[in-house]
C-alpha cells in the first residue's frame, strides 16, 4: 500500500505492519457483502471460487505472517504487564495499560503533536504539490527534467535528509542558523517543530504532486475548452472543474498522506530526538518499547497508533467516499 | 446573434507545420454552415480559433464586426458542443445546463427559468436530476444541445456533435438539430468528416483540405458544380466514378469508349500546355439501363458494354457495380480520398464503377450489360492540378457543351 516508509528501522516494525494493513481493511468488508446474498452457486462456480482460494492462499500465508501475526501478537502484549527489567512481574491485566497511558499527560501531549505535524503538514503538502502538479503537468518544454527535479526529495533517505536539515540548523556551522544570527531553532519547541514539518513537507510534496498529477490527467481536455467557452475564468475552470473531476485522487492522496504522516518518525528522531516535547506518538512507542524496555506499554501505544490510523482510513473511504486502494468502484460519480 | 468573418486566418504550430492557410469566409448572421473535409484538413483547428480555443497565427477574425483576435473564449459570447459531449461528470442535467448561466452571475429565477425552457424544447425535463453518468448517449448529446443554446449567444460551434452516436440515432438528432437552429436563428458553425451531415444540414458547405478551403457553397452546388477533383470525390455516397481518358484527336479515349468534346473544351485542350491526359467524372445516377430510355434522352449521351459485378438492389433504384478494364485514374486528391475512406490499401486490377440504375433494369450479377450514360454530366479533371475544365463560369457543363 505505503511507499514511504517513514519510521525505519525494525524498532517499530509491530507499530508499522500495524498501520499499514489499516487502510486495506477498512476497504474489504464493503465488497465482500454484496456477494453473500446470491443463490447457491452451481458446481462450475463452486470449483472457480476453490481455485480462487487456492491461488489467493500463498499470499493470504505471507499476510498472516508479517501482519496478522503481529498485530495480534502486539493486542496480546498489550493485555500484560510485561517490563524485561522486572520480567518476574509479568501478568495478564487487562485493559490496565490502555487506562495507564490514555490517561497520561505524555501521551495526549504526543498525540496533540502528532495531529498538529499531520494537518498542517498534510494541508501545505495538498496546496504545494497541487501547485508542483499543475506545472508539471503544463510543463511543455523540458518535462522529463522539471518531474525528475522535482521528485528529487522524494528520492532522498530520510533520515539523510534529516541530518542534513539538522546540520543546516546547528548554530556556528549551518548555513540556515547563520542566515538567523546564529539562533538555535532546535532547542525550543515551536521552533523546532516548525523544522519539523519542514523538513517533512519538503520531503513529501513531491509526492503528494505525483499523485496528484495522475489526477489530472484524469481531467478531460474537452471539459476544460467546454468550460472557458461557457464563461468560466481560469480560476474557475480551475475550482468548478478540474477539483470536482479530480477528486478521488485527492482524497486517495490525502489519505495516503495523512496515514502516512501520523507515524512521523525519523525526522522527530533526527531533529529532536523528541526532546522540548517535540516527540510523536510513535517516538513515544519507540521510546517506551526500544528505550524503557516495557513491552506492555509500548505495545499498548502500538494498538492505539493502529487504532487511530484505522479510523483515520475509515474516516476517508466511509464518509468523504475516497475510492479505496484497489477496488473496482474507483471511478464513482 | 451576429456575423463571423474570417480574413485570411492562418495557424502555424511551433514546428512549422501549418494547419490552417489563409482562410477566408464570410459567415452571415443566422446562416449554418458546415466545415467538413477529411481527419487532418484543418476543419477543427478553424472551429478552434473561432471558439478561442487556439490562438490565430495570423489573419483577422471578426465576430459581430469587433475583431476578437486576442479575446479569451469567455469573452467571445459563443457555445460550443464537443464530439465527446464534454458534461460536467459532477453536475446534474440542471447544473450543467446552468453552468454557463452561473457564471455569467443571473440570478436564480432567471437561470431556472432558461434552463426549464431549454429542457422543454430539448425534451430534457424528466432527467433534470440526473447525472451525465446515467444518461444514454444520445440524452448526453441534447444536454451538451442545451448548454449550449440556454445562454442564447452570438454563435453556436459544433465540433462533429453527432459523431459518437450510433447510426439510427444520428439520422434522428440531425433533423433536432437542424430544426433548433432554424428555430433559433443562431449562426452556426458546424464541423464534420460526414459528407452526408454536410450535405443535409447546412446552407452553405465548406470543403477543406490539408488547412485550405477548397470551395465553398449551397450543398447542391458543390454536388453539381465541384470545382475540382476533390470536391467531386469527397460529396457524393456513392462517389463520383472516375476513369483514365487520354486527349487524342479532339476525342478522349476511355475505358466506356471514346467520348466527344463539345467546342469549347477542344480550344482548351489545344492549347499548348493543355494536359494530354485527363481524369473523366461520372457521378452513378447518371448511368441509365439503356434498354430503359427513350430515343430523345439516348441522343444526350452514350452506351457501353460490360459485365456485371455486383447488383444491391436498394428498393427505390440499384447499384449495379461493373468492372472496367484499362488504366486507372491516378492523381493525389484521388489517394487522399481512397486513405480518408480507409481504402488506400485495397484496390483490385482494372477499376470499378458504380452506377445507379432504375429499379426496373433486369441487371444481373455475371451477366453483360448495355449502359447509357449522360454526356451532359460528365467532368473532367486535370490530373496535374485537380482542376475542373468543364466549369464554365461556375457551373459544370458537361462534355459537349459549346
Amino acid at each position: 500500500m505505503s511507499i514511504n516508509a517513514t519510521p525505519t528501522g525494525a524498532d517499530v516494525a509491530a507499530d508499522e505492519t500495524a498501520t499499514r494493513s489499516g487502510g486495506r481493511h477498512a476497504a474489504v468488508p464493503a465488497q465482500r457483502t454484496g456477494r453473500r446474498a446470491k443463490a447457491p452457486l452451481s458446481e462450475n462456480k463452486r470449483a472457480e471460487r476453490r481455485l480462487g482460494w487456492l491461488l489467493c492462499a500463498p499470499a493470504a500465508l505471507v499476510m498472516v505472517l508479517v501482519t496478522a501475526y503481529p498485530i495480534l501478537y502486539s493486542v496480546w502484549l498489550s493485555l500484560q504487564r510485561f517490563d524485561l527489567r522486572f520480567p518476574d512481574q509479568r501478568e495478564f491485566i487487562g485493559l490496565e495499560n490502555y487506562t495507564t497511558v490514555l490517561s497520561n499527560q505524555f501521551w495526549w501531549t504526543a498525540f496533540g503533536v502528532t495531529a498538529l505535524i499531520t494537518v498542517v503538514t498534510v494541508a501545505i503538502e495538498l496546496v504545494l504539490g497541487m501547485g508542483l502538479a499543475l506545472i508539471m503537468h503544463r510543463t511543455l518544454v523540458g518535462r522529463g527534467i522539471v518531474r525528475t527535479a522535482a521528485l528529487i526529495p522524494y528520492g532522498i533517505v530520510t533520515v539523510v535528509a534529516a541530518f542534513s536539515w539538522r546540520y543546516a540548523w546547528t548554530p556556528g556551522t549551518g548555513y540556515l542558523a547563520n542566515v538567523f544570527d546564529g539562533s538555535a531553532p532546535l532547542t525550543e519547541r515551536a521552533s523546532s517543530l516548525a523544522i519539523v514539518m519542514l523538513a517533512e513537507i519538503w520531503k513529501t510534496t513531491p509526492f503528494m504532486a505525483l499523485l496528484l498529477m495522475a489526477g489530472l490527467a484524469l481531467v478531460p481536455e474537452d471539459l476544460l475548452k467546454a468550460a472557458s467557452t461557457d464563461g468560466a475564468t481560469s480560476w474557475q475552470r480551475f475550482t468548478k472543474v478540474m477539483l470536482p473531476v479530480m477528486k478521488p485522487a485527492i482524497l486517495v492522496a490525502l489519505l495516503f498522506r495523512t496515514l502516512d504522516a501520523f507515524r512521523v518518525f525519523d525526522n522527530i528522531f533526527v531533529l529532536t530526538a523528541g526532546g522540548n516535547e517535540t516527540s510523536s506518538v510513535s517516538m513515544l512507542a519507540y521510546n517506551n518499547l526500544i528505550r524503557g524496555l516495557n513491552l506492555g506499554i509500548g505495545s499498548t501505544m502500538s494498538v492505539l497508533i493502529f487504532i487511530t490510523v484505522a479510523i483515520i482510513a475509515f474516516v476517508f473511504v466511509k464518509m468523504f467516499g475516497t475510492a479505496a486502494p484497489g477496488s473496482d468502484d474507483g471511478e464513482r460519480r | 446573434m451576429a456575423d463571423i468573418v474570417l480574413d485570411k486566418v492562418s495557424k502555424r504550430f511551433p514546428d512549422g507545420t501549418v494547419a490552417v492557410q489563409d482562410v477566408d469566409l464570410e459567415i452571415a448572421d443566422g446562416e449554418f454552415v458546415i466545415l467538413v473535409g477529411p481527419s487532418g484538413c484543418g476543419k477543427s483547428t478553424t472551429l478552434n480559433m473561432i471558439a478561442g480555443l487556439e490562438d490565430i497565427s495570423s489573419g483577422e477574425l471578426r465576430i459581430a464586426g469587433q475583431r476578437v483576435n486576442d479575446k479569451a473564449p469567455r469573452d467571445r459570447d459563443i457555445a460550443m458542443v464537443f464530439q465527446s459531449y464534454a458534461l460536467y461528470p459532477n453536475m446534474t442535467v440542471r447544473e450543467n445546463m446552468a453552468f454557463p448561466l452561473r457564471l455569467a452571475k443571473l440570478d436564480r429565477a432567471t437561470i431556472d427559468a432558461k434552463v426549464d425552457e431549454a429542457a422543454k424544447v430539448l425534451e430534457l425535463t424528466p432527467l433534470l436530476d440526473r447525472k451525465p453518468a446515467n444518461l444514454s448517449g444520445g440524452q448526453r448529446q441534447r444536454v451538451a444541445m442545451g448548454r449550449a443554446i440556454v445562454r442564447q449567444p452570438k454563435a453556436f460551434l459544433m465540433d462533429e456533435p453527432l459523431s459518437n452516436l450510433d447510426a439510427k440515432l444520428r439520422v434522428q438528432m440531425r433533423t433536432v438539430v437542424s430544426r433548433l437552429q432554424k428555430q433559433l436563428g443562431t449562426t452556426t458553425v458546424y464541423v464534420t468528416h460526414d459528407q452526408t451531415e454536410a450535405m443535409t444540414l447546412g446552407d452553405r458547405v465548406v470543403i477543406m483540405r490539408g488547412g485550405a478551403v477548397q470551395q465553398v457553397g449551397p450543398p447542391q452546388e458543390l454536388y453539381d458544380h465541384p470545382r475540382n477533383l476533390f470536391v467531386a470525390g469527397f460529396i457524393g455516397s456513392p462517389s463520383m466514378n472516375f476513369l483514365h481518358a487520354a486527349v487524342s484527336e479532339g476525342r478522349l479515349r476511355t475505358a466506356l469508349g471514346d467520348v466527344p468534346v463539345g467546342d469549347r473544351l477542344r480550344r482548351q485542350l489545344e492549347g499548348a500546355d493543355a494536359p494530354r491526359e485527363l481524369i473523366l467524372g461520372i457521378r452513378p445516377e447518371h448511368f441509365e439501363d439503356a434498354e430503359l430510355i427513350d430515343e430523345e434522352t439516348r441522343r444526350r449521351g452514350m452506351e457501353f458494354d460490360a459485365p456485371v459485378d455486383i447488383v444491391e438492389s436498394m428498393g427505390s433504384d440499384k447499384y449495379v457495380y461493373f468492372t472496367i478494364e484499362g488504366e486507372r485514374a491516378t492523381a493525389a486528391e484521388l489517394e487522399e480520398l481512397a486513405a480518408d475512406a480507409g481504402a488506400a490499401d485495397f484496390a483490385g486490377a482494372g477499376s470499378s464503377l458504380v452506377t445507379r440504375l432504375s429499379a426496373e433494369s433486369a441487371a444481373r450479377e455475371g451477366e453483360n450489360r448495355r449502359v447509357w450514360f449522360n454526356l451532359d454530366k460528365i467532368h473532367l479533371f486535370d490530373p496535374s492540378t485537380g482542376r475542373n475544365l468543364t466549369l464554365h463560369e461556375g457551373r459544370a457543363a458537361g462534355a459537349l457543351a459549346d
